[in-house]
């Protein structure tokens, strides 16, 4: 039996050289890792307007030539001293939409036409959940939408980041009339006031992740609507200075 | 059976070759007579998991085979100094470290494997595999046999794995690693994949298929159980 001076001395000796080999590594990596994560957010984003490129190259490509970003806040002014990526969507959804810093990403498409993408962020059944949803240049349609996942229950909730479940936004409606009714994430059966274009499936079994995504489409599209109606009402010409 | 072997080293005083039969032996036993998930029934939960593709498999069983043959490595340079009260908790440092490098490497260079995988890279940590290795082999044998044993340890599991991936993706999705195999004209003619090769029970169905055809083979099997 060892003493238990040797046990503790042991113990302490192992911790320390397996912190240093993991310290070492994790930061050996670090730039590599956070490239893939940049690399991965601007495929996301071009996924929210249908373009689905998998290779580094074409992704970072099409972003450059195609997607502006700029930060505007909920009186939708344009805040030209801010930059995208300094911003964390985790913290500016927790503040009142008053409050808050809104990243916007603007697509231009093949034929001239601008897609203005939304980012999202909101919490599903076991984790954060988090998406990208793009509006046509009449601030109403949808062209399309992307969302993703931590750690949902694979087959059930984490099925919102397969494309049979984002296809089904496309073309649904956010606003009726003057008003604003988002895109409910709901079951078909359910009976509800509002018509069709401003409903889609839920996905069986994943109730908790599917009211996560329609809270948040809800939570993080309305605040821009300020920002459309100005840009709607203004000369169609104006144009947008991204950072 | 494994303090025989040693005993047998030292009767005969003899220095054993890399490879000897008992090596060779030691090697090869997990991937038929002792394999973990068909035999020893270990390592079932990511084997459900993960098989939906070949692709995801085969990263994760090579994650798997590195965690199991350094951490039965590493654990057997030690035996002699871990201090009995806290050797599990010696092993789990060990094979967490490990793993942090297994998660930490595909992160860096396969970012969508890494995302596919997501929690199970985690769970190796908890794969019985692993700590059932190190108890059963790493502590009472020499750092070479313990390697050996590891590795074919990851490989038996690997094995299970890439069969049940293989029979789920082509069934599942008509394709292997992603490249289509069932030719189009099956569908045309009205054919269909099976969702049900999607879902985690069907890898259970297979790993149940495949314990059968293996006894049926292998009648060494047959009464252990």
């Amino acid at each position: 039996m060892h003493s238990n001076r040797y046990t503790f001395l042991f113990a302490i000796g192992l911790s320390v050289i397996t912190a240093m080999v993991l310290v070492v590594i994790s930061e050996g990596l670090k730039p590599l890792q956070e490239a893939n994560v940049a690399l991965d957010k601007k495929k996301n984003i071009l996924q929210s307007v249908r373009i689905y490129e998998t290779e580094r190259e074409a992704v970072e490509n099409a972003y450059d030539k195609s997607v502006e970003e700029l930060v505007i806040d909920s009186e939708g002014e344009i805040l030209t001293n801010e930059v995208v990526s300094n911003i964390e969507m985790k913290n500016e959804v927790a503040k009142t939409p008053a409050e808050r810093k809104m990243p916007l990403y603007v697509y231009t498409k093949e034929d001239g036409k601008k897609c203005y993408i939304i980012p999202m962020q909101g919490v599903g059944l076991w984790g954060p959940i988090w998406g990208y949803i793009s509006l046509e240049s009449d601030f109403n349609t949808v062209y399309g939408a992307y969302f993703d996942h931590k750690t949902e229950t694979p087959g059930l909730g984490a099925e919102i980041s397969e494309r049979f479940f984002q296809d089904r936004f496309t073309a649904k409606k956010i606003m009726d009339g003057q008003t604003f009714v988002s895109v409910n994430v709901i079951k078909s059966s359910a009976k509800v006031e509002y018509s069709d274009e401003h409903r889609v499936d839920a996905i069986s079994g994943g109730t908790i992740t599917s009211d996560g995504v329609d809270e948040m489409i809800d939570n993080c599209v309305k605040p821009y609507l300020t920002y459309f109606k100005k840009i709607a009402g203004a000369s169609p010409q104006l144009s947008l200075k991204g950072n | 059976m494994a303090e025989v072997i040693e005993q047998g080293v030292k009767m005969k005083g003899l220095k054993e070759p890399l490879f000897s039969k008992k090596n060779i032996q030691i090697l090869r036993d997990p991937l038929d007579d002792n394999n973990p998930i068909t035999v020893q029934v270990l390592g079932i939960c990511s084997a459900l998991a993960v098989t939906v593709q070949m692709k995801p498999a085969l990263i994760l069983s090579l994650g798997v085979i590195f965690v199991t043959s350094f951490s039965n490595l590493i654990i057997s340079l030690m035996r002699k100094a871990i201090p009995t009260r806290v050797r599990i908790i010696v092993q789990l440092v060990v094979v967490a470290m490990l793993v942090t490098i297994v998660d930490l490497v595909l992160k860096g260079y396969m970012f969508d494997v890494s995302k596919k995988l997501s929690v199970f890279v985690g769970l190796i940590i908890t794969n019985c595999i692993i700590m059932g290795r190190l108890e059963a082999f790493a502590l009472g044998n020499k750092p070479w046999k313990s390697f050996l044993d590891g590795l074919g340890s990851g490989a038996g599991y690997g094995l299970i794995l890439l069969v049940v991936a293989a029979f789920r993706e082509i069934f599942g999705s008509g394709t292997i690693f992603g490249m289509q195999v069932v030719p189009q004209i099956f569908y045309d003619w009205g054919y269909t994949n099976n969702g049900l090769m999607m879902l985690p029970p069907s890898a259970l169905f297979l790993i149940g298929g495949y314990i059968w055809w293996q006894r049926s083979r292998n009648t060494k099997l047959v009464d252990i159980s």
